[in-house]
């Protein structure tokens, strides 16, 4: 036998279920906090985003249409693959943790994170919506529908359970996503980006973008195909109040950075809820 | 777009006496290197367009654009919402040119016409049994005359390519010379369905074959059958516009489609009429693009260019 060579992965964005490399063909150095380089990780440019919201928008009716059991069924899937990806993930998020065992810790709690939001699949529409007692001959039901297309800059740290945090609760209910992942530390989203290649999540639910938010944010912020943004993991004030002014044009549901919420809060942030007036007859 | 209709300078009447002579004429002609042909269309399909041309160019396509319905299903309501568009394809922006005509049924063109009234759209309407050219001559004609009666400005026939694949070229080429009488002054687009064609040799053949019977405009396709328009089938039709002309004879015009969906395919085409015949045929009185889905995606670049923010199509009208 000959002596195995090292085969090194190329880290790429994730698009409409696909591994592209930046259109722009440009990569970044992703550096250790000490300094020591960890890959060479793709450069997103606006142009990647512009594909993304397309994926995203294209796969966005038929993910809303399954049902919600079935939504759910794969939204476990990913977090078995994560799971089976445990030791990979660890290795991806400790150069940032600040122990083997925050690192541990981080993964599972951002597997955990996921199978909880997995199960409010089926859930979310009898805890956000009502039947509404009104004056007249009508029922009158009130349902959670998805937004649409919900554009997100996960936070830089940490890394993998902010981009969970971030993703879970817009999916859940049917939504689709485009997500600048942590800049400083992309490859456990690199990774993410493979455990939902081989869920049975639809390509196209959730694109994951790496590279510079400052750079690609505000092609999404103005885009008009977009119905929402969250700009949790935004960490300069003046870039989110311009990022906010921008995502105003369409009238885009807008999540302020550095805004407190609880997971139910989260996944409540992209739904409308649909008021329908049903004749009682006799 | 009034296009004339010259008298050829040279009649090609000895290749055109018999199926023979005209057999030895077509297969005589030089055959397509498929490869380079292939090869030249990708190429110049990567060349990069900067931003102010790009805006020249989206507004030139609009205004080639054959905004076109043929379906079954087709309504005097789709006729008139189609109709709409051609005038005003973005009703926000006066400064939107409007398309180069409507093409329909047959039997839709007195209606489009009416709801035209006062535009200089052209309707065009598709005859002799489209799409698959399978009737007798008689009602081929009559599908023509009654579509010209009723006001069509152009008509866009279908070749017989069963006889065309047959050999029997002169069947195909009386006909043309037949159609191209029952429409009076309409101008005659020939459709060859090239996806049906399967050699680019065909392609070659058939697009002189139509010029020489008598063709305004050569089209590829009907859009209903699967490959329609492709950038190298265009560029063989186009390279035999070229020759055509450089024979001496008339300027012909040419009509991609099907397929074409995005700006950025339209825009291909633009750069390869621009490289193959030159700017003399960027014109919608000698290019056309038959489409309607590309229309939109060429409204929602323009918005792109005009506002810098990606538009979407919640902006543009549902077809």
């Amino acid at each position: 036998m000959s002596e195995h060579i090292e085969v090194r992965r190329t880290a790429k964005l994730f698009i409409g279920g696909a591994f592209p490399r930046s259109e722009s063909g440009r990569t970044y150095e992703v550096k250790s906090p000490e300094g020591k380089f960890i890959a060479n990780a793709a450069q997103g440019s606006r142009k990647d985003a512009r594909d993304a919201v397309t994926a995203a928008r294209a796969i966005q009716p038929k993910w809303a249409g399954a049902t919600a059991y079935n939504r759910g069924q794969i939204l476990y899937r990913i977090a078995e693959m994560m799971e089976g990806r445990r030791a990979q993930f660890i290795d991806e998020v400790s150069p940032w943790a600040k122990s083997a065992k925050k690192a541990e810790a981080e993964v599972d709690e951002a597997i955990d994170r996921w199978i909880w939001f997995a199960g409010w699949s089926d859930k979310i529409a009898m805890v956000v919506g009502s039947s509404n007692p009104v004056a007249g001959p009508f029922f009158n039901f009130s349902v959670p529908e998805p937004t649409g297309v919900v554009a997100a800059i996960a936070p830089n740290r940490p890394s993998l359970l902010g981009l969970v945090d971030t993703i879970a609760p817009i999916i859940v209910s049917g939504n689709t996503t485009v997500v600048i992942a942590s800049q400083d530390a992309p490859m456990a989203a690199v990774t993410l980006g493979e455990v939902l290649a081989t869920s049975d999540l639809p390509g196209g639910v959730i694109n994951i973008l790496t590279g510079s938010y400052v750079e690609v944010a505000p092609w999404l912020a103005s885009h008009m195909d977009v119905n929402a943004i969250d700009l949790s993991g935004v960490d300069d004030e003046k870039i989110a109040a311009e990022l906010e002014k921008a995502s105003a044009e369409n009238l885009k549901r807008c999540l302020r950075p550095g805004t407190e919420l609880d997971g139910l809060t989260r996944i409540k942030n992209w739904l409308e809820l649909k008021t329908v007036w049903h004749p009682r007859g006799f | 777009m009034g296009l004339t209709t010259q008298a050829p300078s040279q009649t090609f009447s000895d290749e055109t006496r018999t199926n023979a002579s005209l057999t030895k004429f077509l297969h005589g002609l030089p055959g397509v290197d498929q490869v380079g042909a292939d090869e030249r269309a990708a190429m110049l399909s990567t060349r990069s367009i900067k931003t102010s041309a790009k805006a020249e160019g989206i507004d030139l396509a609009i205004s080639m654009i054959d905004l076109t319905t043929l379906e079954g299903m087709d309504t005097a309501g789709k006729i008139k919402t189609l109709c709409a568009k051609a005038m005003r394809p973005d009703p926000f922006d006066p400064t939107t040119p409007s398309v180069a005509a409507v093409c329909v049924y047959g039997d839709k063109v007195a209606q489009a016409k009416s709801y035209l009234t006062g535009s200089s759209i052209q309707v065009a309407a598709v005859a002799t049994a489209f799409p698959s050219g399978r009737a007798s001559r008689a009602v081929k004609l009559l599908d023509t005359s009654d579509a010209v009666a009723q006001g069509a400005d152009e008509i866009d026939m279908v070749i017989d390519r069963g006889a065309f694949l047959e050999g029997r070229y002169m069947d195909v080429f009386e006909e043309i010379q037949a159609i191209k009488v029952a429409c009076k002054s309409a101008h005659l687009k020939v459709i060859f369905e090239t996806g049906e064609l399967r050699t680019y040799d065909n392609v070659r053949r058939a697009s002189w074959l139509a010029m020489i019977a008598g063709a305004d405009f050569i089209k590829t396709s009907t859009g209903k059958v699967s490959p329609a328009a492709t950038l190298p089938v265009t560029l063989v039709m186009l390279q035999a516009i070229r020759d055509f002309h450089n024979a001496g004879q008339r300027k012909i015009g040419m009509k991609p489609a099907g397929g074409i969906r995005t700006a950025k395919d339209a825009l291909r085409y633009l750069v390869l009429v621009k490289e193959t015949l030159g700017d003399a045929w960027l014109t919608p009185d000698l290019f056309r693009l038959g489409a309607s889905s590309v229309l939109n995606d060429l409204l929602m670049q323009r918005k792109r260019l005009q506002t810098g923010a990606y538009s979407g199509p919640d902006y543009v009208t549902v077809d």
